[in-house]
C-alpha cells in the first residue's frame, strides 16, 4: 500500500498543473547491504492519472528515477472542483491511488 | 641545490596561483549551477510527505493510555501547535527543564500516552522509532514555516541553557582536537561545495537552525534537529550524545536564541 | 495505430467503451501494466540500446524539444529534470541518462489530453549526457544536455 502521496492539482488559463509526491524507496537493484547482499529492485515501474475519471496520462518508469518521487505534469482542461487521481504501480505489484480536488 | 630548489619552489607556486585563479572563476560558475539546482529543488519537497505522517502520528491515539499527543503542550498551551517550534528550546514548568520539539515530544509521549520512551531514545537513527519522532519533529516544525523565531533566554535555566550551548560549541576534545567552531567558527569557508555557516554570528546561526528539519537528498532521508547534531559529534569524532539530553538542547538553544528574529523556513531539503 | 496489437491502452479505451472500465480496470490494471512495463528499453545501457529498445531511429536534434536543467547537480541522487516538446502531434517524451546502468528513466505516453511537459527527479552516477527523446508522427527527436555530478547518487 505504501504511504499516501501529496498531491497538488491547480487549473490556470485552461491547464491544469499536477504536481505529486510519491512515497517510494525506488531501489535500484545495485546497492548492497550491510552483510554484502544484493538489496533487490524495487521502484515504481508504472503511473497514471485520471482527470474526473478519464485517464489523461500514463508513464513507465525505471529504477533510476530518485526515491520519493516528484512528478510534475500538465493537462489540457481542467477547472477548479474537478478530480484527479493518480495511481502508482511497483515491480513488485504493490499499488497505490490517492485523489486531490484541483484549486 | 638550495637555490634551484626556491626557484623551482617560486615556479610552482606562481602556476598554483594562476591555476587557484582559474579555479575561482570556475567555482563561481559552479556555484551559480548549484545555486539553480537548488532552487529546482524546492518545489516539491519531498519532507512533505514526513509531515503528512508526523500529523497523522500526532493525532493518532498510541500506547498503554490509548491516547493522541493532542493536548500535548509545546509552549503554547496545551494542543497549540501553530507557532509552538520558532518558539523552542524553552523552559517548561512541568519538568523544571529547558526542551526543545523532540525532547518535548517524548515528555508528552510518557506523561499522555503512558510510552516508555527509553527504547525511541536508545533506538538507532533511521529505526522506525526514530523514523516517528523525525516525523512528528517535522509536522511540528512545518507549522512554525514563516513565523520569527522568538526564544527566550530570559529565565534562568534558560540562560544557563544558552551558556552551556556556548561552552559546548567551542568546546575542542576527541582524537582530532575538533569542536563545532572548527568548522562553524568563522565566516566564508566550506567543506567541497558545502558552505559552512558560521553558527556564532546571527547569520549564520539561522542558516542552520531555520531550515532543519531537513529531507536529505542524498540519503533520501528526513533528519531532524537531533539528528543533525548527533552527526557533528560523530565527525568531531566524539561519542554520540543521547537523543534530547542537555548537552544537545543547549546547542539548540544557542542556535536557535542567536538567530532570533530570522524566518523559519522549515522543512528544509538539503543535498 | 490500429495495425499494432492489442496494447494496454488500446485495451482499456475499449473495456472503457463497453463500460465495464470499474470492473476489469482495477483488478486487472496491475497485473497488465507489469506486462506491459518495456524491460527491453530500461534494461538499455546506454543511449543508442535504449532508444533501438524504443524503436527510436533516424533522431534528430530539434529546437522544438527542449531539457530544462541545472548544468550542475550538487547530489546525483536527486536531479531534476523537465522535458518540454513543442512538436505538434507528439505521443511519446523519454528521459535517457547515457551513463546510467539503466539509461532510460521514464518513458511518457503523452496523449490527447496532456500538455508535452513533464517534470520529475532522476539518478545519476556520474556526471553524463542526459537526452530527452520525443516521438511524433513516427519521428524521433532529440536534445541533449550534459549534467555534471558533484556526488554520484547511486552508492548512497
Amino acid at each position: 500500500m505504501g504511504n499516501p502521496m501529496k498531491i497538488r492539482a491547480a487549473a490556470k488559463d485552461g491547464i491544469t498543473e499536477v504536481k505529486v509526491l510519491m512515497s517510494h524507496e525506488m531501489e535500484t537493484g545495485l546497492r548492497k547491504d550491510a552483510s554484502g547482499n544484493t538489496i533487490p529492485a524495487w521502484f515504481i515501474a508504472e503511473i497514471s492519472a485520471k482527470l474526473n475519471g478519464k485517464q489523461v496520462m500514463t508513464a513507465q518508469w525505471g529504477p533510476s528515477i530518485s526515491k520519493n518521487p516528484f512528478l510534475s505534469f500538465k493537462i489540457k482542461g481542467g477547472k477548479a472542483g474537478d478530480k484527479v487521481a493518480v495511481t502508482w504501480v511497483d515491480n513488485k505489484g504493490d499499488t497505490r491511488t490517492d485523489e486531490a480536488s484541483v484549486t | 641545490m638550495t637555490r634551484r630548489f626556491a626557484v623551482g619552489l617560486a615556479t610552482c607556486l606562481a602556476a598554483a596561483g594562476l591555476v587557484a585563479g582559474a579555479a575561482r572563476a570556475e567555482g563561481d560558475k559552479t556555484i551559480e549551477g548549484i545555486e539553480a539546482y537548488r532552487e529546482a529543488l524546492k518545489d516539491g519537497n519531498p519532507a512533505e510527505l514526513f509531515e503528512a505522517q508526523g500529523e497523522e502520528l500526532w493525532k493518532k491515539k498510541a500506547g498503554p493510555k490509548n491516547a493522541s499527543l493532542e493536548t500535548c503542550d509545546l509552549g503554547m498551551g496545551p494542543g497549540v501547535v501553530k507557532g509552538a517550534y520558532a518558539h523552542l528550546p524553552r523552559w517548561f514548568k512541568d519538568t523544571d527543564k529547558v526542551q526543545d520539539a523532540e525532547s518535548r515530544v517524548l515528555t508528552c509521549m510518557t506523561a499522555i500516552q503512558g510510552i516508555d520512551v527509553s527504547k525511541y531514545v536508545a533506538a538507532k537513527w533511521g529505526s522506525p522509532e526514530k523514523d516517528e519522532l523525525n516525523a512528528i519533529a517535522t509536522w511540528i516544525s512545518g507549522m512554525s514555516k514563516g513565523d520569527k523565531v522568538a526564544v527566550s533566554t530570559a529565565h534562568p535555566k534558560e540562560r544557563q541553557m544558552f551558556e552551556l550551548g556556548k561552552r559546548m560549541f567551542y568546546y575542542a576534545a576527541g582524537p582530532h582536537d575538533f569542536s563545532c567552531s572548527t568548522c562553524h567558527g568563522q565566516e566564508g569557508v566550506r567543506i567541497r561545495l558545502q558552505d559552512l555557516p558560521y553558527i556564532a554570528s546571527p547569520k549564520g546561526a539561522a542558516a542552520g537552525w531555520t531550515s532543519w528539519p531537513a529531507y536529505r537528498v542524498s540519503s533520501g532521508q528526513m533528519w531532524g534537529m537531533q539528528w543533525r547534531l548527533a552527526d557533528c559529534f560523530r565527525q568531531q569524532r566524539f561519542p554520540e550524545p543521547i537523543y534530547g539530553s542537555d548537552v544537545t538542547v543547549a546547542l539548540s538553544m544557542f542556535m536557535a536564541a542567536t538567530s532570533n528574529g530570522a524566518t523559519m523556513n522549515t522543512p528544509g531539503i538539503k543535498r | 495505430m490500429t495495425s499494432q496489437p492489442l496494447n494496454r491502452r488500446g485495451f482499456l479505451t475499449r473495456v472503457a467503451a463497453l463500460g465495464l472500465t470499474t470492473a476489469l480496470g482495477t483488478t486487472l490494471a496491475p497485473h497488465l501494466a507489469r506486462a506491459e512495463w518495456n524491460k527491453a528499453a530500461f534494461d538499455g545501457k546506454s543511449t543508442a540500446d535504449a532508444m533501438k529498445a524504443l524503436g527510436a531511429s533516424g533522431t534528430a536534434d530539434s529546437a522544438d524539444v527542449q531539457i530544462l536543467a541545472s548544468d550542475i547537480a550538487e547530489n546525483g541522487a536527486v536531479v531534476p529534470v523537465q522535458a518540454v516538446s513543442k512538436v505538434p502531434g507528439t505521443t511519446r517524451i523519454a528521459i535517457l541518462v547515457d551513463k546510467n546502468p539503466s539509461t532510460l528513466a521514464a518513458l511518457f505516453d503523452v496523449g490527447p489530453d496532456m500538455v508535452a511537459d513533464v517534470t520529475t527527479r532522476i539518478k545519476m552516477g556520474q556526471t553524463s549526457n542526459v537526452t530527452v527523446l520525443v516521438e511524433a508522427g513516427g519521428k524521433y527527436f532529440t536534445a541533449t544536455k550534459e549534467i555534471k555530478v558533484t556526488l554520484g547518487g547511486c552508492g548512497g
